[in-house]
């Protein structure tokens, strides 16, 4: 016992000794979680528009102003004609064209009906479908004020209620996604790096001579980061409930143990990775360009996994980040307890295991 | 040059001595390309209705009925009650709740107007407020449909209506993956591009080789041209891969000229590559050029407007993804494949992406010293 604390010490100097990675260590993760939570949103706000309005009455001018004024939209251009709506796509310039007939408020005061006609940049075809039914809406709205506030019969009113997230906003979302992306990717990188440089100087030949076994050499390079990563997991928590104002609804010391645990999971997957590699280069390509994006598509956070084809509901499976992401979500902000995520725990401690034991089976003690 | 020849053959060398980063920077993105877009699907659609139905009239069955027909719900059963349902939601087997209280069909019929409940998960908001507003749109529909049934609507209308036609230009089927799989290649080629050329000048660091090319009268422009041009190729490989995959697999024809589109990647590498170059002319070991482009490139990639839209971000955080240059590519991308943009639509971005290479490049010869 005594050996491997002062195992666990020298790894501690290690990165004592280096304070540009601390630096970034614990200064990537505040980073992160402040851009993110203020700058990342999936909904759309302020859309550039073009509108190509012939009639000019007062009719389309309302409606023009209102749809102007509506958060989603931002008027950009005003055409003059039908050809210059292509070029506007094409420079990148709008998403949404709006086109009112020759005579908008005569077709509509006088045959009582007129049509308007949008055009949606579907190269995004997220935004294409959200921006129309948006404006939809908007000319929904303006019509009923024309129709005039007739009471109409047998009306069924819905009362919704938004739960967890009245506000309906990103953070909610996005904080646990980028808390499992942070952990994952900074525990595995770091672990892998630290294991392979000793062996790529060589130094890993003397540790391993040494009277520890080499299991335990190995897990005393991984003990670092683990407390390193509890100092991140500390200052996301403050930083999700001070500054970007999410709550954490259930038990805090629950948040905690199950962070420790994604941790572990994400130390031995690092482990695993150094174990098959030579090479410093290899590791961080493995970790990082192999994992980044996985991590980001599967975990669950960005694209509904019910979406995907059933194959890759399969894939997601076996990326912890999925099973971390849907603990946070259900502890943090629905507030349940162990009950309700035991399964999602047993299954990262059981990844925790199999990557372990792999780990120490694939690794070679001796020189080839 | 004929220095630099040599130097270009040293590096080339050194990359394939390494089988195994070769196959790393190759098959990875090719496999990653191959998967992630069948993955990247925003559409909401299969939301987990759980109905409390307390009335079991017809008309309530007739409304699940209709909501169950239109193919965007799911329902995952009848609850009893409305705690029943919200242990559903809970547990992410519901997304919504739609309650029908008791009586619905009596007081809609006698007092001209009735109640429901519904109760959205809004974690995710953008879920939420689609998937409710396909709910209410549904609701509404039947409630029309109640009306006709009692009333005698005008055949001809007298109320002034306004119609809205909606089209979807560049991407008529609204197919993801047109938008997905160009965004992707970019984020790849950028991964692999900043990583290899982050680590390689640190690298010779490490192991002490950087002393013997500094003892040479190797100029560092030289030098760094030497660490440049090998990638550069391997990226525009790594490019082409791509564009192949990307017409084979998914049958991404390019509506521009693809010209633009290699004319474009040949200096956006060179950014890439400088950024690269500058992070390891100031770092000392592997483990920190890896961090700091990790940092980086993670900032770069979520805000490059390919998950998120730009637009909607607050004003700071759009003035700093003018500082991005994955922003840049990702939308030339989708202007070149999907809008069949010409040069002159995309010379101001070619421009900026310029002066980023410029400048990064400068800048990493600059700060690398051949003393230490």
């Amino acid at each position: 016992m005594k050996q491997f604390i002062a195992f666990v010490k020298k790894e501690f100097y290690h990165i004592w000794r280096d304070k540009q990675t601390l630096l970034i260590l614990f200064g990537m993760p505040i980073a992160q979680i402040m851009i993110f939570g203020f700058a990342l949103t999936n909904e759309v706000k302020n859309a550039k528009i073009a509108v190509l309005d012939p009639s000019k009455d007062i009719a389309s001018t309302t409606l023009t102003q209102r749809i102007d004024a509506s958060r989603y939209f931002d008027i950009m251009i005003n055409l003059q004609t039908q050809a210059e709506i292509e070029d506007a796509f094409r420079e990148g310039k709008i998403k949404l064209a709006i086109i009112y007939p020759q005579r908008f408020r005569e077709d509509l005061m006088q045959s009582n009906t007129t049509t308007i006609q949008f055009i949606a940049d579907a190269s995004d075809p997220n935004t294409a479908t959200t921006l129309t039914s948006y404006a939809n809406a908007i000319v929904q709205d303006y019509q009923q004020e024309l129709e005039g506030k007739s009471k109409l019969p047998y009306t069924i009113q819905t009362d919704m209620r938004m739960l967890y997230n009245p506000q309906l906003k990103g953070a909610y979302n996005f904080v646990p996604g980028v808390m499992a992306m942070i952990l994952l990717l900074v525990c595995t990188l770091m672990t892998s790096i630290a294991i392979v440089r000793e062996k790529e100087r060589g130094t890993m030949e003397i540790l391993l001579a040494s009277p520890l076994k080499p299991i335990l050499v190995i897990v005393a390079k991984a003990v670092p980061y683990l407390v390193l990563s509890m100092v991140n997991i500390a200052s996301i928590l403050l930083l999700s409930v001070f500054v970007l104002e999410l709550p954490i609804v259930g038990s805090l010391p629950l948040l905690i143990g199950e962070s420790i645990l994604f941790t572990i999971t994400s130390l031995t997957l690092g482990l695993l990775i150094s174990s098959i590699t030579a090479s410093q280069q290899v590791a961080m390509l493995i970790s990082l360009v192999g994992m980044f994006l996985p991590t980001l598509m599967f975990s669950g956070f960005m694209f509904p996994i019910e979406n995907m084809p059933i194959p890759l509901q399969v894939i997601s499976n076996a990326v912890p980040a999925k099973w971390y992401f849907y603990i946070v979500k259900a502890v943090m902000i629905k507030g349940l307890g162990i009950g309700a995520i035991l399964k999602e725990t047993l299954i990262l401690a059981g990844m925790t295991v199999f990557l372990l034991g792999l780990s120490i089976k694939k690794y070679k003690i001796r020189l080839a | 040059m004929k220095t630099l020849r040599f130097l270009l053959e040293k590096e080339f060398r050194q990359i394939f001595r390494d089988p195994a980063i070769l196959r790393m920077m190759f098959i990875m993105p090719v496999i990653q390309l191959i998967i992630l877009p069948l993955a990247a699907n925003y559409e909401v659609r299969n939301v987990k209705l759980a109905v409390v139905d307390l009335d079991h009239s017809s008309y309530s069955r007739q409304l699940v009925n209709k909501i169950k027909s239109s193919g965007y719900f799911l329902l995952t059963g009848f609850s009893p009650s409305f705690d029943e349902a919200f242990k559903q939601v809970e547990l992410d087997q519901a997304d919504i709740i739609l309650e029908i209280p008791a009586n619905f069909e009596k007081t809609l019929v006698r007092e001209n107007k009735a109640g429901l409940f519904m109760a959205v998960n809004a974690i995710n908001g953008v879920k939420a407020s689609i998937g409710s507003s396909y709910l209410n749109t549904i609701i509404r529909d039947y409630n029309q449909e109640v009306r006709l049934q009692w009333i005698q609507l005008p055949k001809f209308n007298n109320e002034p209506r306004i119609q809205t036609t909606s089209s979807n230009w560049f991407n008529v089927h609204m197919n993801y993956q047109k938008f997905m799989v160009p965004g992707i290649l970019v984020i790849l080629l950028t991964l692999v591009g900043a990583f290899l050329t982050a680590a390689n000048i640190v690298k010779e660091k490490e192991i002490g080789t950087i002393e013997q090319i500094n003892v040479t009268p190797v100029k560092k422009v030289y030098f760094i041209l030497g660490k440049l041009i090998p990638f550069w190729i391997m990226g525009q490989l790594v490019l082409t891969i791509g564009m192949i995959i990307g017409r084979v697999i998914y049958g991404i024809v390019p509506s521009g000229n693809i010209g633009l589109i290699y004319l474009f990647s040949s200096v956006y590498l060179l950014a890439v590559l400088g950024l690269g170059l500058l992070i390891s002319a100031y770092v000392h070991t592997q483990q920190q050029a890896m961090l700091i482009a990790f940092f980086l490139l993670m900032i770069f990639i979520l805000m490059g407007g390919l998950y998120t839209s730009i637009e909607s971000m607050p004003e700071w955080a759009q003035i700093v993804t003018r500082f991005n240059p994955v922003t840049y590519f990702i939308d030339v991308m989708r202007m070149v494949v999907l809008k069949g943009s010409r040069l002159k639509d995309i010379l101001p971005h070619l421009g900026i992406i310029a002066i980023f290479a410029v400048v990064l490049n400068s800048w990493a010869v600059l700060a690398y010293k051949k003393r230490s």
